[in-house]
């Protein structure tokens, strides 16, 4: 019945950063959706109702101020597979679980890491231009871009995104390099032909493309800087499906401009959107996208089925299936 | 000796100045190099001794007028694959051998396929002008696009660089259908599990994507029209890498105007570039590249190799690797 069905907080349906309306429809299959803006009219009324979190584009903001309202919260479930957004000894040491959505993004993630390396490497978004530009009267002959088929690959995060964009790279004969906190197995290598670098230096030199799929923690912030950028090819591209902050912004804006890298191109930025005056904006070797690695509905609905699946387990008690556990 | 190297013409308006003296390091060694600027300032002088002639984006276009003037000659060579612009029959008939570069060009057509596939279906130019966009405050929900792992390729025309879309898109999971005027072996459809369909109707009517790799021939012309573009599923995409004249353009239009289809993906159209109030320029569903499917630096050198290859063989009356003979 209506009156069981458990509270959960969402942000909002619609506008900035709500669920689209066909979205939300599947939490409210099982849940008492109340949007954020309606939860602050009265947060002492409606807060102790609350049982679940429901996080989608890093909204409504885990934080303190808002946990403290919520007594009876028994999960933070969120829509996606990162969850650096969330301090997850800090949420779980109210006793409230926490929750992402690993795999269901993956299939999706690669995809669009392999469209932005090759609309990069052929210069697509340039050609668009040009080929609609009102004052274009011929077929541009310089509008040269690099070799995909048989260049190499370093892939720096050989999680299940990285192995999948390392699984669909094999079609275009890309050679595969890879780092990683762990090496992969023997078998999973050999699968992609995958060869291991210990040294992330190795990597950066040999790449004709680098491609960040990694998570953002305290260790791989800032991972590729000045120095790291330095060591790439003046012809490589450097493509970033994971988080911005994985990026030293500025060093890689010189970088760009003094063409120590040949190209940039960023599904993710620190902040997102960009400042409108950031330098990366205006650079004609970067392609940016607004953060759509997922942005197909079957894998938004999948993530949305795979939160709500993860809070209603969360608050009957039950083994959350992606239940996030820190060592 | 400079003196023994045969001549060859080459034309200013298919190949610009710069991209001539990039290339010219291939075809010196081997030709005396006349362009057709100087060979019309005196062309009864410069003409008897023009023993090949040298076909870039069309031009010059070996045409009677020309051929009249060039008694000595051996040899058209075209740079690419596509040989439509030359009427082979004419050419032949009067004991001037044809010669394109197949193969070489595969590789980097195959990539611009699937770079356009993925552009399209992910959206990644419409982001990207929204991520740099001046009025940018935030980032939207609403710029979904449609899945590709997982998804059905309908291949028409699946000779060497159908085949090697096809060979790409095993890495995305993709299921392949493929119609072509002679059925693969097994082996090759095994080898990418391509599945073949004699009806082209029947593929259209499967497809989420439906990919153009056919040569341009009196029985390809308008190959898709209105009857084709209404057999096709609301949400596909049409991919088109080979001519725009495979294509009934107005019928395009109207597809994509009503919803017929879901976006298109052109990096040819009929004629390059198309009048800057042609219909398609507008359209917020189409993919426009300026036929940049040869072009990266490897390639092109690649393809010039080849026709100075070829032109040497037909000047030397020896063997010529890649005659096209009229059947």
């Amino acid at each position: 019945m209506e009156e069981e069905k458990p509270w959960a907080l969402v942000s909002e349906v619609g506008g900035e950063n709500g669920y689209l309306e066909e979205l939300a429809d599947i939490p409210k299959q099982h849940f008492q959706i109340i949007c954020y803006r309606e939860f602050l009219q009265n947060p002492v009324l409606h807060g102790p109702k609350i049982q679940a979190l429901l996080i989608w584009k890093y909204c409504p903001a885990a934080e303190p101020s808002l946990l403290r309202l919520l007594p009876s919260l028994k999960v933070v479930a969120s829509a996606g597979v990162g969850i650096d957004h969330l301090d997850v000894p800090f949420i779980n040491s109210l006793g409230v679980k926490v929750a992402n959505t690993p795999r269901v993004v993956s299939n999706a993630t690669a995809d669009f890491a392999m469209g932005l390396l090759l609309a990069s490497a052929r210069k697509i978004l340039e050609g668009h231009h040009i080929a609609v530009d009102p004052k274009t009267t011929h077929i541009p002959q310089s509008l040269m871009g690099v070799e995909v088929t048989g260049s190499t690959l370093g892939i720096i995060g050989m999680g299940e995104i990285g192995y999948k964009i390392a699984q669909r790279s094999r079609g275009f004969e890309m050679k595969i390099l890879y780092h990683n906190r762990t090496r992969r197995s023997t078998e999973d290598e050999q699968a992609v032909g995958a060869i291991y670098c210990e040294s992330l230096d190795y990597l950066l030199r040999r790449s004709d493309f680098v491609m960040i799929a990694v998570k953002l923690t305290s260790d791989t912030t800032g991972l590729i800087g000045h120095r790291e950028l330095s060591l790439m090819k003046p012809t490589a591209t450097l493509v970033n499906i994971s988080r911005g902050q994985v990026v030293d912004q500025n060093a890689l804006v010189k970088a760009l401009q003094l063409a120590t890298i040949r190209a940039a191109a960023l599904d993710v930025t620190h902040p997102e959107p960009l400042p409108r005056d950031h330098p990366l904006l205006s650079l004609p070797n970067v392609l940016i996208t607004p953060h759509i690695g997922i942005s197909t509905y079957n894998t938004a609905s999948r993530m949305v089925e795979k939160m709500v699946e993860n809070a209603l387990a969360g608050v009957k008690g039950l083994p959350i299936p992606n239940e996030v556990k820190l060592k | 000796m400079e003196k023994d190297k045969p001549w060859a013409l080459l034309s200013e308006e298919g190949v610009k100045q710069a991209f001539l003296e990039k290339l010219a390091d291939i075809m010196e060694p081997h030709f005396q190099i006349i362009t057709s600027r100087e060979f019309l300032q005196n062309p009864l002088l410069h003409g008897p001794k023009i023993q090949a002639m040298f076909v870039w984006s069309c031009c010059p276009a070996a045409e009677h007028l020309l051929l009249n003037l060039l008694p000595s000659l051996k040899v058209v060579a075209n740079g690419g694959a596509g040989i439509d612009h030359l009427d082979v029959p004419f050419i032949t008939s009067r004991g001037v051998k044809v010669t394109n570069t197949p193969g070489v060009v595969s590789d980097a057509t195959a990539d611009i396929a699937m770079g356009l596939l993925l552009a399209s279906a992910r959206r990644i130019v419409e982001g990207h002008q929204i991520a740099v966009d001046a009025k940018t405050t935030y980032l939207a929900q609403n710029l979904m696009g449609v899945d590709v792992t997982g998804s059905t390729l309908g291949i028409i025309g699946m000779g060497q660089i159908g085949y090697k879309i096809a060979k790409r898109s095993r890495g995305f999971d993709m299921k392949i259908l493929y119609h072509n005027r002679n059925r693969r072996s097994i082996e090759d459809e095994q080898a990418v599990e391509a599945t073949f369909c004699e009806s082209l109707g029947d593929l259209l009517r499967r497809a989420d994507f439906v990919m153009l790799a056919v040569n341009l021939t009196p029985n390809t012309t308008g190959l898709i029209g209105h009857r084709e573009l209404s057999l096709m599923k609301p949400t596909a995409t049409l991919v088109n890498i080979s001519r725009g004249l495979l294509v009934d353009q107005d019928a395009l239009v109207k597809a994509l105007q009503s919803g017929m289809i879901r976006a298109a993906a052109l990096d040819v159209t009929h004629p390059e570039p198309l009048p800057r109030d042609h219909p398609l320029l507008g359209l917020p569903n189409v993919l426009i590249t300026p036929h940049v499917g040869m072009n990266t630096c490897a390639t092109v050198r690649g393809i010039v190799q080849k026709m100075v290859e070829n032109a040497l063989a037909a000047v030397n009356g020896l063997p010529i690797p890649n005659e096209v003979k009229f059947e």
